[in-house]
């Protein structure tokens, strides 16, 4: 911080002595932009600070039983939030499974040269506006379009793949654990892709050329030195979908049904901790808030924990460069 | 490496050799040509929801978009049809004013730091990557954060902390937005401000500002958009309102919200009501995507 301190750095660089007001100005305008960036580095902490503040009362009352307790009774004052931890983290998974192949796949589409650039810009550019679809539209277009077109599948899937636990129970697909999931692949695809194509893109073309000039085939090229070498772009960016998958809320809230219970079957409702939260707020009571917001502090640990581990990956992998 | 031109030509005419791939072993041609076929299907199956949803989304709004019914009349009581959502449309403006008001002069403020007098220094590090982690943060904490540090101690959910809960959401993406164009301005233009005995108050905000103003524009546009759509952190801090709504220190409905609200009341009217918010939020939204990309690709330098 020496180095950036004002007064040494203006006597150094300046004939004359600078006239007051303005050498006022200057100082005061660099200590503005400290302060406010120190604020803004601690914005995340306060956020997390005031969420747990706000919990408080909750954690004291329920203590860490809070995390394996199966009832959400608000009349009872009885809180757990296993089922919505289970929730949490199957819809994601189910979003994952989707999104990782369909991802790196269309990332190897866009950058190694497949098709001419007059497809894969308005390729590029469609996934680019996904991710500006709003979720609540997203929601609605689920209820409304894609849960009934997409019905006939799911009792397909119930019908004759009924004996595989995940595809069991009563053939009622509608607001279901698998619904929120293929929502969030669609959510969470464009994050995979654009983060996999900056990897690709940045590889040392060294390493394209000398497999190619090895003999291997493009997609020998690909699959055994592209792939392993920016693996941990690839990883990073599916840390940062699954944290994006995590924290939806609208698609969540207005798909999976929020059934309070643990479904070992994707075609049945469930509920997620973003859910819960979200259908549940508006009508709490003082005690339920507190609960609400310790399932919030439970929610962000999990976020955190990912997009911390994200963000460590991407630093490591930006230094190998 | 993005095109096809740089790709190196498998068949090489002027030779004996014929390193075509017409010569390699059959289930290495086989697999690449099936991996290929499969990368174009997937890219397919990403599209395809995008057309989907925007086709459905204009369909179904489009019949129950009156003008100029939705911008001047109150949405019906449960179970009547007719009516618009002017008073969500103005209290999405309000609750985005809010949060543009706090978020962008702090974030860009704080970027100027970063870019121009931090660089490099551990601080800087520690606030970008204290961004990037904000940036992963659930829309849905903003919320219960506006709601525990402006609802609980004013008593009443407002514009206001919806407000607060979307400036939380910009911050992040205004401050690397910003920080990323000041970087690309030329250090000659900031060595030659200097030069002519201007003050560093004076380079930034003459010199360095002027230069980047398109990139942060366009980052606060894209911030402006992401924060738009938004609901979950709106749910319980701007909440709802089914009336005209004056103040920021009141309820007022928003867009994203009265989508949620009203795609799960068990009524067609409100049901087609929602899908017309849908078309409007969605061409808003999008409009401000295409436009802050179109102007992104605009290169100062």
């Amino acid at each position: 911080m020496t180095s950036a301190d004002p007064s040494t750095r203006l006597t150094d660089h300046s004939l004359e002595k600078q006239t007051s007001p303005a050498r006022v100005l200057d100082v005061g305008f660099w200590g503005l932009t400290l302060l406010l960036a120190i604020s803004a580095g601690a914005v995340l902490l306060w956020v997390i600070v005031q969420t747990a503040i706000a919990a408080t009362p909750a954690i004291q009352e329920f203590g860490l039983g809070f995390l394996w307790g199966t009832t959400w009774n608000p009349v009872t004052n009885v809180y757990g939030v296993l089922p919505q931890i289970y929730g949490t983290i199957v819809t994601a998974f189910i979003a994952l499974l989707i999104a990782i192949p369909l991802g790196i796949g269309v990332a190897i589409f866009l950058t190694e040269g497949f098709a001419p650039n007059w497809v894969t810009t308005p390729i590029a550019f469609a996934i680019e506006l996904i991710v500006a679809i709003p979720s609540v539209v997203l929601g609605i277009w689920g209820i409304f379009v894609l849960i009934p077109a997409i019905k006939p599948v799911f009792s397909f899937l119930n019908t004759y793949l009924g004996w595989i636990p995940i595809f069991s129970g009563n053939a009622a697909p509608g607001n279901s654990i698998l619904i929120v999931g293929l929502v969030l692949a669609i959510m969470i695809v464009p994050i995979i892709i654009s983060i996999t194509r900056s990897t690709f893109e940045v590889l040392p073309p060294y390493l394209r050329n000398g497999s190619l000039a090895l003999g291997a085939t493009r997609w020998e090229t690909i699959l055994r030195v592209l792939i392993p070498a920016g693996l941990s772009g690839i990883v990073s960016s599916v840390m940062l979908a699954m944290g994006r998958a995590m924290g939806e809320t609208m698609v969540a809230a207005m798909l999976i049904g929020n059934a309070n219970r643990i479904n070992i079957s994707w075609l049945r409702p469930g509920s997620t901790i973003t859910g819960l939260i979200a259908s549940q707020f508006g009508e709490a009571g003082r005690t339920q808030v507190a609960a609400l917001m310790y399932a919030g502090v439970v929610l962000m640990i999990l976020s955190l924990v990912v997009n911390i581990l994200a963000e460590i990956i991407i630093r490591r992998f930006q230094n190998v460069e | 490496m993005a095109n096809s031109g740089n790709q190196p030509s498998f068949v090489d005419q002027g030779n004996d050799f014929d390193i075509s791939d017409k010569t390699m072993a059959p289930h290495r041609r086989l697999t690449g040509q099936v991996l290929t076929i499969l990368t174009m299907v997937f890219a397919a199956a990403v599209v395809m929801p995008l057309l989907w949803v925007l086709v459905s989304v204009f369909q179904k709004g489009v019949s129950s978009l009156v003008f100029p019914d939705i911008f001047t009349k109150l949405p019906p009581p449960p179970g009547l049809s007719d009516g618009g959502f002017g008073h969500a449309i103005v209290g999405t403006l309000m609750t985005l004013g809010v949060g543009t008001l706090i978020s962008v002069p702090f974030g860009i403020i704080a970027a100027i730091y970063l870019a121009e007098f931090g660089r490099g220094t551990k601080l800087a590090y520690f606030v970008k990557f204290s961004c990037n982690v904000l940036t992963g943060v659930p829309a849905i904490l903003c919320g219960l954060f506006a709601y525990s540090i402006v609802v609980t101690p004013l008593g009443s959910f407002s514009a206001f902390s919806g407000g607060v809960a979307l400036a939380v959401l910009m911050l992040p993406i205004i401050i690397r937005s910003t920080e990323e164009a000041l970087l690309l301005v030329p250090n000659e233009l900031r060595l030659a401000s200097t030069g002519l005995g201007a003050t560093r108050f004076e380079t930034v905000v003459q010199i360095v500002l002027p230069a980047a103003v398109t990139s942060i524009v366009t980052g606060v546009v894209l911030s402006v958009a992401r924060a738009s759509g938004e609901a979950a952190p709106l749910l319980f801090t701007s909440f709802n309102n089914n009336f005209w709504a004056t103040n920021i220190w009141e309820p007022v409905a928003t867009l994203p919200v009265l989508i949620y609200f009203f795609s799960i009341l068990p009524y067609k009217a409100s049901q087609s009501l929602a899908w017309a918010a849908a078309l409007v939020l969605l061409a808003i939204v999008l409009l401000f995507s295409i436009a802050a990309r179109y102007f992104s690709r605009r290169k100062t330098f």
